[in-house]
C-alpha cells in the first residue's frame, strides 16, 4: 500500500497552489462578502489545465485523473470553497459528457470547456426534490426531429453562467410504470431556456446556484447525452463520483484551513504572556482539527485513486463527503472557539469556514443520503 | 541565444522561525524545513525565459545542491526551460560562496556550451551574501552587474537598469554578460498542469566532482576560506518594572530612568 501522493502530483499541488496563492487567496473574502463569482478566472484556469486535468488530452485536457482534479479543487478551497463549487460544477457537466457524449459531442465541446472560454453544469434537481431523481417532473417529448422540454430546476450551481447545461428530464416510462430519464445538453441562448430566480446562499458564496427554465425548449434529436432512457444513471454515476468526490475534497480544503488557521493563531495570540499554544485545552483543538484532517483526506483520495483505477468508488465517495462535511462543521465551530471572538470577525476566515462546511453537508446528498448508500453496499459487502 | 540560470533551493522563508544552529558546526540544521527556489532564482530563470521567447535559443538551468533537491530544479523545468543539471557530490558539502562559484565556474565549462548570458538571482534567501554571482563571473572573466532589471539584448549588447538611491541607472554591456537579476524584476509564471507533466519527463544531468574535473582543495568545507564566528543569542525580552507612588513621584523616576538610558529630555 502507498498513501504517499507521486512526485508529478506533489509537484502539481504546488502549481495549484502557486495559483491560489496569487489568484484566489487575496480575493477571496471580497467574493464571499459580495458574492461575486470571478469568472474572470476562467481561462486562466483552463491555461494552467486546472479544469480539464482529467481529460484525456486528445480533447484539450491534461490526461491525469480524478486525485489530480480533486487535489486543485482541494488547494482552491483551501481559500474559496465557493470557487471550488463554481469549478467543479463546470467538471460535472465534463464529466458526464467525457464518459457519455458521442466522439463528436465530446470533440466540439470538451476543448472549449477545459479551455475555461465556456462553462458548463449538471441540472438534476427541482422543487420536488434532489436525491429523487426519478420523481422528477420535467418533460422531454419527442416531435419529429426535435425534443421538446418543458420543467423547472432548482438549487443548480452555475444556473446563471453556464453555456452549455447537462438538463435531465422525463423521457418516459418503463415497462412497470418507473419515470424513464435522459440528459439532454442544452446551450445557452436557446429559445425558451433561461435562469430563474438566484439564490442568496448562507455559504459557498462566490457561485452562482439558482433556477433553470424550460419553456418549450426545441433541441435537435442529437443533443441527446448517452443513450434515450439511460439519464438516471449517468446521473447518479457523475453526482456520486464525480460532484460528491468535489464536494468531499471542498471540505478537506476547509478542514486544512482550520488546521493551519488554528495553528496560526495558537501560535500568535498571547495570553497570560505566552502563546496559547501552550495551553493544553487549546491543544486538544488543534489535535481534533488534525486528526478530521488526516482522516478526510485519507478517505477521499483512496476514493479518488479507486475511481482512477478504472473501479466504482460510489460507497467510498459516499463516505468521504459524509465524513468531510461532518467534519468540516465542526472543526470550523472548533477554530471559532480557539479563536475567541476573534473567531467570529470577518477578518479571520473562521467563520466562512462555518458557513460553507454547512452548506456543503446538503450538496450532492444530505448525510442521512450518505449513510442509506454507505448501508446498503455494507449490507451487501459483509453480508 | 544561450542562456545559463544558476539557482539554488533554499528552506522555505516562512518557516525560518523553524531554522535551528547546530551550535558545534555553526551549520543551518535544515531537516524538516521544505525547501524551494530561491524567490530571486526564480525571477532569473522568468528573465530567461522572456529572453527566450524573443530570441529563440535555450534556457539551461544549473543548481550546486543536494539530490533531493531535484523538484525544486524540475520546477524550473515546469516553468519552460529546456535542460538542467546539479553539481551534487558530497565533496561539496559546505561550500561557501567562493567554493560555490568555483563548482559552478566548473559545471559551466564542463557543458561546453558559450552562454551568451548567465543570470542568477541577486542574492539567496538564506545566506543573502549576494557574493556568488561576482565570484562567478570573475572565475569566468565574464563582465557582470549585479541588481538589474529590465534585460534587453540587441547587436551583442545587453542592456539593463538598476535601482539606485537617486533613482535609476541604465548600463549597456557586451556579450556574454552575467546578471544578477532584482527579485522584483520581473513575475515568475504560474505553472500549468501540462508544463509539470513535461518537466516530469525530462532528465536532470548530475555532475559529480570527478566529472568536472574539480581541484578538491577548492570545493566545499575543505575549500571555503569563510568560517563562523561566534553565535550570539539575542535576548528580546522585555524587562517590565514597577514603579509606585504619588503621580509628580511617578513622572519625576520615569525621567530619570529615560536620562539615565540616554534619552535627551
Amino acid at each position: 500500500m502507498d498513501f504517499n501522493f507521486t512526485e508529478d502530483q506533489v509537484m502539481l499541488r504546488k502549481a495549484f497552489a502557486d495559483f491560489v496563492a496569487q489568484e484566489v487567496a487575496p480575493k477571496a473574502a471580497e467574493w464571499d462578502a459580495s458574492d461575486t463569482c470571478p469568472v474572470e478566472l476562467f481561462p486562466m484556469m483552463g491555461e494552467l489545465g486546472i479544469l480539464g486535468v482529467f481529460v484525456p488530452e486528445t480533447y484539450g485536457g491534461v490526461g491525469l485523473g480524478h486525485v489530480e482534479r480533486l487535489i486543485a479543487l482541494e488547494e482552491i478551497a483551501r481559500h474559496s470553497a465557493g470557487l471550488a463549487m463554481f469549478v467543479f460544477t463546470h467538471q460535472l457537466g465534463m464529466a458526464a459528457l467525457l464518459e457519455n457524449g458521442t466522439e463528436d459531442q465530446k470533440k466540439r465541446y470538451l476543448p472549449l470547456l477545459c479551455a475555461g472560454e465556456k462553462i458548463s453544469g449538471l441540472a438534476t434537481t427541482e422543487p420536488t426534490g434532489g436525491s429523487d431523481l426519478l420523481g422528477a417532473n420535467t418533460t422531454a417529448v419527442l416531435e419529429e426531429d426535435h425534443w421538446v422540454l418543458n420543467g423547472r430546476k432548482c438549487f443548480i450551481t452555475n444556473s446563471h453562467l453556464a453555456d452549455l447545461a447537462m438538463v435531465t428530464a422525463k423521457s418516459g416510462e418503463d415497462e412497470k410504470g418507473r419515470n424513464l430519464l435522459t440528459i439532454y445538453l442544452i446551450e445557452k441562448g436557446t429559445e425558451g431556456f433561461g435562469p430563474g430566480r438566484k439564490e442568496h446562499k448562507m455559504g459557498l458564496r462566490g457561485s452562482v446556484t439558482g433556477e433553470l427554465v424550460l419553456n418549450n425548449v426545441r433541441i435537435p434529436k442529437e443533443s441527446v447525452i448517452g443513450a434515450v432512457g439511460k439519464g438516471y444513471g449517468i446521473a447518479a454515476k457523475t453526482i456520486g463520483e464525480v460532484g460528491r468526490a468535489s464536494m468531499a475534497a471542498i471540505c478537506v480544503g476547509i478542514l486544512r484551513g482550520c488546521v493551519e488557521e488554528s495553528v496560526k493563531f495558537a501560535n500568535e495570540r498571547i495570553v497570560y504572556g505566552k502563546p496559547i499554544a501552550k495551553l493544553q485545552p487549546i491543544q486538544f483543538h488543534i489535535a481534533e482539527n488534525r486528526l478530521d484532517y488526516e482522516a478526510g483526506k485519507l478517505l477521499l483520495y483512496r476514493a479518488a485513486k479507486t475511481k482512477d483505477e478504472g473501479k466504482s468508488a460510489v460507497a467510498e465517495f459516499s463516505m468521504a463527503k459524509h465524513f468531510g462535511t461532518e467534519a468540516a462543521s465542526r472543526a470550523a465551530k472548533r477554530t471559532i472557539e480557539l479563536m475567541g471572538a476573534y473567531g467570529v470577525i470577518d477578518e479571520y476566515p473562521a467563520g466562512r469556514f462555518l458557513r460553507d462546511a454547512l452548506t456543503s453537508i446538503s450538496s450532492g446528498g444530505t448525510s442521512e443520503i450518505q449513510r442509506l448508500i454507505i448501508a446498503g453496499d455494507t449490507l451487501k459487502t459483509f453480508a | 541565444m544561450n542562456i545559463i540560470v544558476c539557482v539554488k533551493p533554499v528552506p522555505d522563508p516562512e518557516k525560518y522561525h523553524l531554522l535551528k544552529i547546530d551550535t558545534k558546526t555553526k551549520r543551518l540544521i535544515r531537516e524538516g524545513i521544505p525547501t524551494i527556489l530561491n524567490p530571486c532564482d526564480r525571477t532569473a530563470v522568468e528573465a530567461a525565459l522572456q529572453l527566450k521567447e524573443t530570441h529563440g535559443g535555450k534556457v539551461v538551468i544549473l543548481s550546486m545542491a543536494p539530490l533531493f533537491s531535484q523538484d525544486r530544479i524540475r520546477e524550473a523545468l515546469a516553468m519552460g526551460a529546456d535542460e538542467a543539471y546539479i553539481a551534487c557530490d558530497a565533496l561539496f558539502a559546505g561550500a561557501d560562496t567562493f567554493s560555490t562559484s568555483y563548482t559552478l565556474m566548473k559545471a559551466i565549462e564542463a557543458l561546453g556550451v558559450r552562454f551568451d548570458l548567465i543570470l542568477t538571482g541577486t542574492e539567496s534567501a538564506d545566506g543573502a551574501t549576494a557574493n556568488v554571482p561576482t565570484q562567478l563571473a570573475e572565475w569566468l572573466s565574464y563582465p557582470h552587474a549585479t541588481g538589474v532589471s529590465d534585460i534587453e539584448v540587441r547587436d551583442g549588447y545587453a542592456t539593463v537598469r538598476k535601482k539606485i538611491e537617486q533613482g535609476r541607472i541604465g548600463y549597456r554591456i557586451k556579450l556574454p554578460v552575467l546578471l544578477s537579476v532584482e527579485k522584483n524584476a520581473y513575475r515568475p509564471r504560474l505553472i500549468s498542469a501540462m508544463n509539470v507533466i513535461g518537466a516530469g519527463k525530462k532528465t536532470i544531468g548530475i555532475l559529480t566532482a570527478e566529472t568536472l574535473g574539480v581541484d578538491e582543495c577548492r570545493v566545499g568545507l575543505k575549500g571555503s576560506p569563510t568560517r563562523a564566528g561566534e553565535l550570539i543569542q539575542l535576548d528580546l525580552r522585555r524587562a517590565g518594572r514597577e514603579i509606585s507612588g504619588e503621580p509628580e513621584e511617578i513622572a519625576r523616576r520615569i525621567v530619570d530612568i529615560a536620562k539615565k538610558s540616554g534619552v535627551n529630555c
